[in-house]
Formats: structure tokens, C-alpha cells, sequence
């Protein structure tokens, strides 16, 4: 039966009817459009579906709604601050980390949620965090550029 | 050499039947004001590329891309090639700014829509960027010539607009730029539209929300082949909102949820009906044995008897090549929308033009009442040629009377696609005293004629693609056959060169005449440190060369082997020729992929199939490159600014099984034979992301 659910995406409060075995990915993308988060695999396997849940990149089809409710959720919608690109986004158009691009928010939201905790990861830290994250089109070496490159940035940023 | 080309057979290219008349005026007068150049080819060209029988068009098929130019300087540019990932768009879009002299910014591509592009035959090949850049340079060249003369900026398009619709039509060769005057051809142009790809803002196929619409899935038999003996609906249909779709063995349902469908499908109950079928555990067996003996691509010359005679080494080998999937990481996916008689669909593929075609035939209406288009893609690799989801998606909207969005499981893209061929490819060869061939015999069953033919220089050889009954719906797949047939080839030139005791790249230099191939294998060799260097224990070099579609390609690999594990790919060099380069870092870029992509086909990806079956249907089973496999990459780019630009999207692919196959022997390790060389179950774990 479907249930009346909180959900607070990019800081903004939605109030759902869904079921609650619903998984976050598809309510985020059928019922509050926000396609940006992609559909891989559905079993954890591909991240294309990857989102931040109070900070920690969380596999959204693996994520039932109620689990998801009362939390901070963060999709590659919400990473963008008043027109202004998040450096990992900045730094993927710099590096062309992308061919199809379709992994590349589910991989922006993964290497983002890296670099709240770890500032300076190494590349096999990098490559560790990120191992969920699959690219069929092979374009990994730019993508583990663009995080360190992101990394750099918003060192030279703070200091 | 004088070769008779074999159309691939695994790429399908039928055009439709007729051509009908097109209001060329009334048709351009629409867009308002400005410059409109169509980029004319001969009615020959256009039955080459596939054209040749456009029925009921919104254009003649002699039309093989076109612009506009409107009052603010805007230009529109129009094909039927569509971008999946390969970056056709812009280096679409670097081409017309290049020749009009306008910023990359003010150029827009309309790529793959069947109301508004040229008939096209497909994006596959690596054709866009040898026959459509050349098109979009000569009109674009056309166009700059109508403006007056100055910087871009300075142009008055409001004035020229007001004289109405210029019409130019541009035919035969057009003197584009040289060469040595690009200024934004031959650039690294950042990816065109990249900001609403890291955004989450570009609307894929499975993206695309219509007012209304509800969602689809598809009853899937149990067993490939089967017919549907007896559904029954009761349970689904009491599940709120659900519509059974039924007509003959196709059954599906639509729900106003993703949810709600699945659990209408789940309710479903059916009897499937089938014969029972085989396993790739009897792959390689059946393929031969069911195999055509001759073919008409055999290609003979001298006598191989008389060549093995001459011989003082002589070798036979099988290699074997597994069935693999596309696996795109953007599954099938297709929204269509019924207006009466008329269709409009969104879907991903690489044949806008052939999915109307299916379409027309499948609801028996014309093709020009179906409306294809095609969002910018999640990619293909060869693996959306066919239009299966947006039928599926067409009849339960037709069904439903309502607007259907339906994407294909993961498991479904992996079951209901269709795959890389597999194949068994035998050689027999013999070297003479000097390290000379005296003899090539090759023998493809059922993978492909692509890259079939050697390079090297023999004069006694027999090359025989047999065709053979197949247990698996099969396709194309970025490279095609090239990469079975570069195995098999590159690693037998191993083993000849072992068997005459000669280095291998010293070995293939003294078997080649051709310059472009002597040049990119000394690239990748000298890059990598061939000769200079030596390996550590347990440590070996491979190398391996090709050619196929008008490029070419050398790679070095550096492999690790310890005893009771799965050998390392340490290092894969790559050089890389294909003419003059658009785009160096895009290309770098692709090259980078194919290595990447190829290292899965290389190394662990296979499909198992029993009875009707695909067994591993999952990216828990079947395991692709991830981050930890990917080895310290180095790509040379070979630029010959001197020759017409080739494609670059399949050709880097053919070399990585080969090289690293090589590798694994030098370092010790066995002869192997088979692709993929290291069948391992075992998926790296998934850490980096909580599931809740
Ligand atoms: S769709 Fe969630 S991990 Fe693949
Ligand atoms: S760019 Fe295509 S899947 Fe990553």
C-alpha cells in the first residue's frame, strides 16, 4: 500500500505517496524527475545510481524510501551551488573524463562524497572508493585525473 | 593486394524500397530566413551508404547533411549520424566551424531525428568520420563562401535573412581547408554539451517524461525460441492500474509505477513452449561442425602446399573466440507515444533511420508516420543497431492508449540483445630459413570477415570465412570481427617468430612491406622501451600489430604472473594512425576506451549460455574492466596531416588481446588461445558506496 513519505532532496522538503518498498532511484526519477540519477544495474553492482545520503554515497536502487526518509539526500542535481559547478564537475569537463557520460554522475557523486571526508587522496584511495563505479566506456584514468585535479583545486582553494 | 571487400555480414544495412517526391522549397521556406546549404552525393554514393532506397523520406536520399544559418548567426547543422558516445558531435561541430570561420559556440548539430535529418544508414564503422565530416566541411565551405567576407562577428545575418531563404545545394568534391590551416580541426574542442552531462541535466532516451505516460515491462520466455503455450492474467490485471498487452507470443504489461508494473508482470502466470538447445560448454565444436565448408569471401592466391613444401618451420593452431555482450551501461530504452495513425519514439540507437523501418513494418503503417529520435546515448559499442525496445515500447502504448516509457532490465539487455559473435579460427603457416612466410592459411568459423585478411606479406595464402549455425542471436560489436581475427593472427605470428627463434617485432618487420604499419609498430616499441628494456622475473613484453578501416595500430603489453593467480596487465602502450587527427584529446580519449574495453574481452568477459539460457546475466557474473584493472596506459598518437581523416572509435580494440596473450607466454607463463585468456569468476568487490 502506498504510504505518505518526507523526503528532503537538495534541500528541498518533498511529501510522497509511495510505497514504501519503492527504491530511491525510482522515486527520484519517476515521481520527482530528477533523472540525473541513472539505472545501471539494479543489484549494487554499477553506481550509475550513486547519490549522497548525509554525505556517504549510497547506491540509490539499493535504497528503500522508508531507509531514505529523515535524511539528507543529495543527487547530481543538487551539487551545482547558485550556477556555480561543484570542482569535480569543473574538473571533469576540464579532463573530458567522460565518452556517453552516462556513469559520470553516479561517478561525480561517488568521488565527490570522497573528497568531503579524505582532501587529498592518494590514487590508489581513489581508485578504492571509486571500485563500485563502473565505466564501460573505459575512461577511468580521466576520471581518477579529475578527482585529484579537484582535490588540488580546492587545496590551492583554502589555502 | 587487390581484396574483394565482403560487406561485413553482421552489420545490417538494408535501405527501404522507394523514393518519393520532396517539396524542396516548401521544406527550407519553413525555417524561416538565412542560408540553407545541402551537402548533394551522386545517387551512387547514396546507394553505397545505404541510402540508396529511401521510401517516403522527409528528404531525397542524395542529401547527406545540410545547414542553416539563421538572422542572428546561428547555425543549425543537420545529419542522421547520432553521437553514443564516440564524440561524432563535436567533431561535427568542430568541421563547420572550422570551414565557416564561426566559434564552435555558435554551431548546433541536430543529430539522428528521422523528421528533421537525412536518411542515414547508421552510425557504425567508424564511417562518421570519413564520409559525413567530409559532407558538413563542403557545405560549410559552400555557406562561408555566400557571407561576405570578414570575421564572423562582423557579419550582418539580419540582412542577409531578409532576402529570404538562400538555397544552395553543393555536390561533388569541395576544396575544404588545408590541412596545415585548421585552427579548431585538429584541436583538442572540449566535449560539445559537457556541462549537461555533468549536471545530470541531458535527458537520455530512459529519461525523456511525457504527460501522462505510464510504464511498460515485457513478459520474458523462460527459454530463447520459445512460443507462449497459455497465459493466465487474472492476478495481474486486479493489480491497480495495470494493462495486460497481449498479441500473439508478445505479453506485456503498463502500470502508472515502475512498481506497479513489476508487480504485474510478477503475476502473470505463462507456459512457454520449447526445443530443448545447447551450451557453450559444445560451443566451439558445434560452430565448426555446423560450418559451411567454403564461402564466397574465400580468398586464395599461390598454393599453400607448395608454401608449407618451402617451409623449414611449419605451425597449426585453434583459437577460439567467446560470445561477449555490449553490456552499455544505459540498457535499451524507449518512450513512444501514439497520435491515431502516427508514432513518435525516443530510444536509444545507433540506426534512427532503421528502427523507423522496423517500426512501419512491425504496425504495418508508412515510415513517414514514425517519428524516431534519438537523444545523445549511453553508449552502443556496436550493440544498438536494432530497434527491439522501442517496438516493445510502441505496442504497449498502443495497447495502453497511452503514452509508454519502458527500459530494459539490466538482465534483459544482457538476455535479449545480441552479442559479439564467437568463433573458432584455425591456422596452418609455414617460415622458410630467413624468418620469411611461405605459407597463411585462415580459417574464421562463424565470427567475421572483419580484419580477416593479413598485412603481411605472403605470397601463398588461403583466407576462408565459413558461416555457421549459430546458438545465439549475434551482431555487431565495436571492431567486429577484427578482434577475433587480430588474435589469432598476431598470436600465431608469436608463435611463428618463437618457432624460428627471430624477436618477435623483428619478426614482423621482416614479413611487412607496408610503411603505415612499420611506422606504428615502431611507435608503440620505442614508446615502450622494446629492446632497451628487460623484464623482471615473472615479468613478460608482448607485442602485437593491425590495420582495419583505414587505420592503424601497434601495442606493447607488460604483464606479472605468480603462480595460483591471475596474470596483471602492468603497462599496455598503444600507438594509434588514423590520417589526420580532429580532435588529439577526444582521440587519446577513445583509444584509452578501447584499450579499457578491450582488456574485458581479453581477459575475463564470456557469456555462458545452456539450454536456451543465458547463465551469467548480471554484472554479478559478468565481470567487465573496473578501476583496479586498469594498467599504466600510454597512448602515441600517430598524426598524418597528409591523409584524410579515418575513424577511431573500433580499431584501437584489436590489438590488446593479442599483446597481452604475447606477454603472458614471454613471461613464462602457457601458449594461450582462447578468449578470453583468464576465465575468472571472481568479481573484485563493490566497495565505495552502502547499500541501506
Ligand atoms: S543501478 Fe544501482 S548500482 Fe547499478
Ligand atoms: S562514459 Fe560511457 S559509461 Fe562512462
Amino acid at each position: 500500500m502506498a504510504r505518505n513519505l518526507e523526503l528532503l532532496v537538495n534541500g528541498v522538503q518533498h511529501s510522497i505517496s509511495a510505497e514504501p518498498a519503492r527504491t530511491l532511484l525510482t522515486v527520484l526519477r519517476d515521481e520527482l524527475d530528477l533523472t540525473g540519477t541513472k539505472y545501471g544495474c539494479g543489484e549494487g553492482q554499477c553506481g550509475a545510481c550513486t547519490v549522497m545520503i548525509d554525505g556517504i554515497a549510497t547506491r540509490s536502487c539499493q535504497t528503500g524510501l522508508s531507509a531514505a526518509a529523515g535524511h539528507k539526500i543529495t543527487t547530481i542535481e543538487g551539487l551545482e551551488q547558485q550556477g556555480s559547478l561543484d570542482p569535480l564537475q569543473q574538473a571533469f569537463l576540464d579532463v573530458d573524463a567522460m565518452q556517453c557520460a552516462y556513469c559520470a554522475p553516479g561517478m561525480i557523486m561517488s568521488g565527490a562524497a570522497l573528497l568531503a571526508k579524505n582532501h587529498n587522496p592518494t590514487e590508489a584511495e581513489i581508485i578504492q572508493a571509486m571500485q563500485g563505479n563502473m565505466c564501460r566506456c573505459g575512461t577511468y584514468p580521466r576520471i581518477v585525473a579529475a578527482v585529484r585535479l579537484a582535490a588540488a583545486k580546492s587545496r590551492r582553494s583554502v589555502a | 593486394m587487390n581484396f574483394r571487400i565482403e560487406p561485413e555480414r553482421y552489420e545490417l544495412r538494408e535501405g527501404p524500397a522507394y523514393d518519393f517526391s520532396f517539396d524542396r522549397r516548401g521544406f527550407f521556406k519553413a525555417l524561416g530566413g538565412g542560408i540553407v546549404v545541402v551537402s548533394l552525393i551522386t545517387r551512387a554514393e547514396a546507394q553505397e551508404s545505404g541510402g540508396g532506397r529511401a521510401r517516403g523520406r522527409s528528404m531525397p536520399q542524395e542529401i547527406a547533411a545540410w545547414l542553416h544559418i539563421d538572422q542572428n548567426g546561428a547555425v543549425t547543422v543537420y545529419t542522421g549520424k547520432v553521437e553514443v558516445g564516440q564524440n561524432a558531435r563535436t567533431n561535427i561541430t568542430q568541421a563547420a566551424a572550422e570551414e565557416l570561420g564561426a566559434p564552435v559556440s555558435a554551431i548546433e548539430v541536430v543529430m539522428g531525428d528521422t523528421d528533421r535529418v537525412p536518411y542515414d544508414m547508421g552510425t557504425f564503422g567508424s564511417m562518421t568520420t570519413p564520409q559525413m565530416v567530409p559532407q558538413i566541411r563542403k557545405a560549410s565551405a559552400a555557406a562561408r563562401a555566400m557571407l561576405p567576407p570578414g570575421a564572423w562577428s562582423s557579419i550582418d545575418f539580419a540582412s542577409i535573412a531578409k532576402q529570404g531563404t538562400l538555397l544552395q545545394a553543393v555536390t561533388g568534391d569541395a576544396k575544404p581547408k588545408a590541412t596545415s590551416s585548421w585552427t579548431v580541426m585538429g584541436t583538442s574542442v572540449p566535449k560539445v554539451h559537457g556541462r549537461d552531462f555533468v549536471t545530470g541535466k541531458h535527458r537520455y532516451a530512459a529519461d525523456v517524461k511525457l504527460p501522462g505516460m505510464l510504464y511498460g515491462r515485457v513478459l520474458r520466455p523462460a527459454r530463447f525460441d520459445a512460443t507462449l503455450g497459455s497465459l493466465d492474467k487474472t492476478a495481474a490485471e486486479k493489480v491497480p492500474g495495470a494493462t495486460i498487452v497481449q498479441d500473439g507470443d508478445f505479453a506485456g504489461v503498463v502500470a502508472p509505477t515502475p512498481h506497479a508494473a513489476a508487480a504485474a508482470l510478477n503475476a502473470l502466470k505463462a507456459q512457454w513452449k520449447s526445443q530443448p538447445q545447447t551450451s557453450s560448454k559444445t560451443l566451439f565444436a558445434d560452430l565448426e561442425r555446423n560450418s559451411a565448408p567454403e564461402s564466397r569471401s574465400t580468398h586464395e592466391s599461390g598454393s599453400i602446399d607448395q608454401g608449407l613444401s618451402a617451409a623449414s618451420h611449419k605451425l597449426e593452431a585453434d583459437y577460439t573466440v567467446a560470445y561477449i555482450a555490449h553490456a552499455p551501461l544505459e540498457p535499451r530504452a524507449a518512450v513512444a507515444q501514439w497520435d491515431a495513425d502516427k508514432l513518435t519514439v525516443w530510444t536509444g540507437t545507433q540506426r534512427p533511420f532503421g528502427v523507423q523501418s522496423e517500426l512501419a513494418q512491425a504496425f504495418h503503417i508508412p515510415e513517414q508516420n514514425v517519428h524516431v529520435m534519438m537523444p545523445d546515448t549511453g553508449s552502443g559499442y556496436g550493440g544498438k543497431h536494432t530497434g527491439e525496445a522501442a517496438i516493445e515500447a510502441a505496442r504497449l502504448a498502443k495497447g495502453a492508449g497511452k503514452p509508454v516509457k519502458l527500459v530494459w532490465t539490466r538482465e534483459e539487455e544482457f538476455t535479449w540483445a545480441y552479442f559479439r559473435p564467437a568463433g573458432v579460427i584455425k591456422v596452418r603457416s609455414g617460415v622458410d630459413a630467413e624468418g620469411r612466410l611461405t605459407a597463411w592459411e585462415f580459417h574464421n568459423y562463424n565470427s567475421g570477415t572483419s580484419g580477416i585478411h593479413t598485412l603481411y606479406d605472403v605470397a601463398n595464402q588461403k583466407i576462408v570465412f565459413h558461416a555457421s549455425k549459430y546458438p545465439l542471436r549475434q551482431g555487431s560489436y565495436r571492431g567486429l570481427a577484427a578482434t577475433a581475427n587480430h588474435f589469432a593472427r598476431e598470436v600465431h605470428m608469436d608463435e611463428l617468430a618463437a618457432a624460428a627463434g627471430i624477436e618477435p617485432l623483428e619478426f614482423r618487420l621482416r614479413n611487412l612491406k607496408d610503411d603505415r604499419f612499420k611506422a606504428v609498430l615502431h611507435a608503440a616499441a620505442d614508446r615502450f622501451g622494446w629492446g632497451r628494456r628487460k623484464p623482471a622475473a615473472g615479468t613478460g613484453f608482448g607485442i602485437a600489430g593491425g590495420f582495419e578501416k583505414g587505420s592503424y595500430v601497434a601495442a606493447c603489453a607488460e604483464v606479472q604472473i605468480s603462480p595460483g593467480q591471475a596474470p596483471r596487465v602492468v603497462r599496455v602502450v598503444e600507438s594509434f594512425e588514423c590520417g589526420a587527427v580532429i580532435n588529439p584529446d577526444q582521440l587519446r580519449n577513445q583509444v584509452e576506451g578501447s584499450i579499457i574495453q578491450g582488456l574485458g574481452g581479453a581477459l575475463f568477459e564470456a557469456i555462458d549460455f545452456e539450454d536456451g539460457k543465458i547463465l551469467n546475466p548480471r554484472f554479478s557474473r559478468y565481470r567487465v574492466p573496473r578501476f583496479q584493472d586498469v594498467p599504466q596506459l600510454d597512448v602515441v598518437l600517430v598524426d598524418r596531416k597528409d591523409l584524410p581523416s579515418a575513424g577511431a572509435g573500433e580499431t584501437p580494440i584489436v590489438t590488446v588481446a593479442p599483446a597481452i596473450a604475447n606477454a603472458i607466454f614471454a613471461a613464462g607463463g602457457q601458449r594461450l588461445r582462447a578468449m578470453p585468456l583468464v576465465r575468472s569468476r571472481i568479481n573484485p568487490t563493490t566497495s565505495g558506496g552502502t547499500a541501506r
